[in-house]
């Protein structure tokens, strides 16, 4: 068994969301539609009420240069970026009429 | 009524009396034989942006553009001396494609030194002089001078990198701009450096998807469910006005208001908003660069309204650069690679993050930007599989979508012509493909 996601110790519980923990935008994106609306409602339920707390946290430190714990956070707050969509307008995990049409992402800044 | 001013002839559409304002055609969206026309006249005529100079970003940073609707593949390198620089990609022993990577249609960037052929090892210098040939000896009368890269034109604007497929282009870069080369420079573009590109193959012709992002007649529609509900059934009942429509024919702009960001009440906007202060029209709190929007590029703001939020500019004929009144810029780029599908292209600017609340503000404003495209591209396909059932010849357009009226007449006069005239006669807009 690894060891669980590398978080600050204040947001240590959030270390059961660690599989949003994700790179790219991409994985992100896909992990969001393989999503239900309930599981991202549980990601944007812990962190939300939490989030200026988390924010000023991350501020805290120089975001070219981030400890890996507090990568790992800002990870976590990129997933919510896109999981809240579903959450606050959608219920549900695509873009309502969005049928066939998908992106691919040529370039994107990376932590 | 109308909540902003318009011109003094009743209308932005009948500013401009050329245009008309009766119903147009289609056609021009899907017909095979016109689709060839405007490649023919148009596209391999006219000044094609590619991207950015922060692309390549040293002395032997290249990228491949496919142009496949034109039957071209192209590589754009900055060589010893800084000058950036376009070649066709194309080897001059026999003729293999020289720079890819796995899949030669597939567009891919990077850094050498020297370009050297994956068949034979002929290599070229940056500035696209042929400097080795494998066995020289065993050729007749090599003529090395002559046999370096064949050049495309290719000039930079404001950090822009253009090129143009015409052996002789008939207009410099600065030329074919117009109005808008000095009207939009000096905004600090060198400066927002964070960049998200996407692309996607989007099932309609090239001219459907500008349509869509050249009047916001439709945003309170198809976007509603993206406001808050109260917000969003609003914005429904009163409509769209934009505060400023400008033809600088073959270019045109439009400007918006915005007034989102941040919004008059907090209850107007999604509870994420206002967690990051960050939406659709980007971050709320503007890098300093921007100055507040004190030394704005002349043409940006053309009404000075309060309320502005964004204006939109389409650079003939498929570059479109978005400023948007929170200190950030958009493009979208269209290519048409048949009559009825093209290659979208777009990218958002940003200044860099000094900390990681900017940061995550950043990846939220694309998250939401990325939403309204997906509702965008998809709502094409449906409206280019309908229009070419024929069924319903001619549409109407209503003054919110003066642009839309423009650009395909601009279109239709160019290929008509064949080439741009300097003084541009207006083609009536009742005129059919």
């Amino acid at each position: 068994m690894s060891a669980p996601l590398a978080l600050p110790e204040e947001f240590a519980d959030l270390a059961q969301f660690e599989d949003w923990a994700l790179e790219t935008w991409r994985e992100r994106y896909e992990k969001r539609l393989a999503s239900t609306v309930d599981e991202m409602q549980a990601l944007y339920d812990a962190i939300t009420p939490r989030i200026e707390e988390i924010l000023s946290y991350c501020d805290r430190h120089d975001v070219a240069e981030l400890p890996d714990e507090v990568r790992n956070l800002m990870l976590l707050l990129f997933s919510l970026c896109e999981a809240s969509l579903p959450v606050e307008i959608w219920r549900q995990p695509r873009v309502p009429d969005s049928g066939a049409a998908d992106l691919t992402m040529v370039a994107e800044p990376r932590l | 009524m109308a909540h902003f001013p318009k011109p003094a002839e009743g209308s932005w559409t009948q500013h401009y009396p050329g245009l008309g304002t009766g119903p147009i055609s289609y056609r021009d969206s899907f017909d095979p034989d016109y689709w060839q026309q405007e490649i023919d006249s148009i596209f391999t005529k006219e000044w094609l942006c590619v991207g950015r100079v922060e692309q390549l970003s040293r002395v032997g940073s290249y990228f491949t553009k496919e142009f496949a609707w034109a039957n071209r593949s192209l590589v754009i390198v900055k060589d010893q001396g800084e000058t950036i620089r376009a070649f066709h990609n194309i080897c001059r022993h026999r003729g293999n494609k020289l720079v890819w990577h796995d899949y030669p249609g597939e567009e891919t960037s990077g850094y050498c030194r020297q370009f050297s052929c994956k068949y034979h090892a002929w290599r070229y210098a940056l500035d696209g002089s042929l400097v080795f040939v494998q066995q020289e000896e065993e050729f007749f009368d090599l003529d090395k001078e002559n046999l370096g890269l064949v050049s495309v034109a290719c000039d930079v604007w404001e950090g822009f990198i253009f090129v143009n497929l015409d052996p002789q282009p008939s207009q410099t870069l600065t030329e074919a701009l117009g109005e808008l080369a000095t009207g939009l420079a000096g905004y600090p573009y060198g400066e927002m450096t964070q960049r998200y590109s996407v692309t996607s193959k989007i099932n309609s012709n090239w001219k459907l998807f500008i349509d869509a992002f050249v009047e916001f007649y439709h945003a309170p529609i198809l976007h509603q469910q993206q406001s808050t509900s109260e917000e969003g059934q609003k914005l429904a009942a009163v409509g769209f006005e934009g505060l400023h429509y400008e033809l600088f024919s073959p270019h045109s702009m439009v400007s918006s208001w915005g007034g989102m960001a941040p919004p008059a009440d907090p209850r107007m906007v999604k509870p994420m908003e206002n967690f990051l202060r960050s939406g659709l029209f980007g971050p709320w709190d503007k890098p300093a660069v921007v100055n507040n929007n004190e030394n704005l590029p002349p043409l940006v703001n053309p009404s000075g309204h309060r309320a502005w939020g964004i204006d939109s500019f389409l650079l003939w004929p498929n570059f479109m650069i978005l400023i948007w009144e929170t200190g950030w810029y958009l493009t979208y780029s269209y290519w048409p690679d048949s009559p009825n599908s093209h290659t979208f292209e777009s990218s958002l600017y940003f200044v860099p993050p000094e900390t990681s609340s900017q940061r995550v503000a950043q990846e939220y404003a694309f998250s939401v930007f990325k939403e309204f495209a997906l509702q965008d591209a998809n709502t094409l396909e449906a409206t280019q599989s309908m229009i070419e059932t024929g069924v319903v010849d001619t549409f109407v357009l209503n003054d919110q979508e003066v642009l839309c009226r423009h650009h395909h007449a601009a279109a239709r006069e160019q290929v008509a012509a064949g080439r741009r005239p300097d003084a541009y006669p207006w083609m009536p807009a009742e005129v059919s493909a």
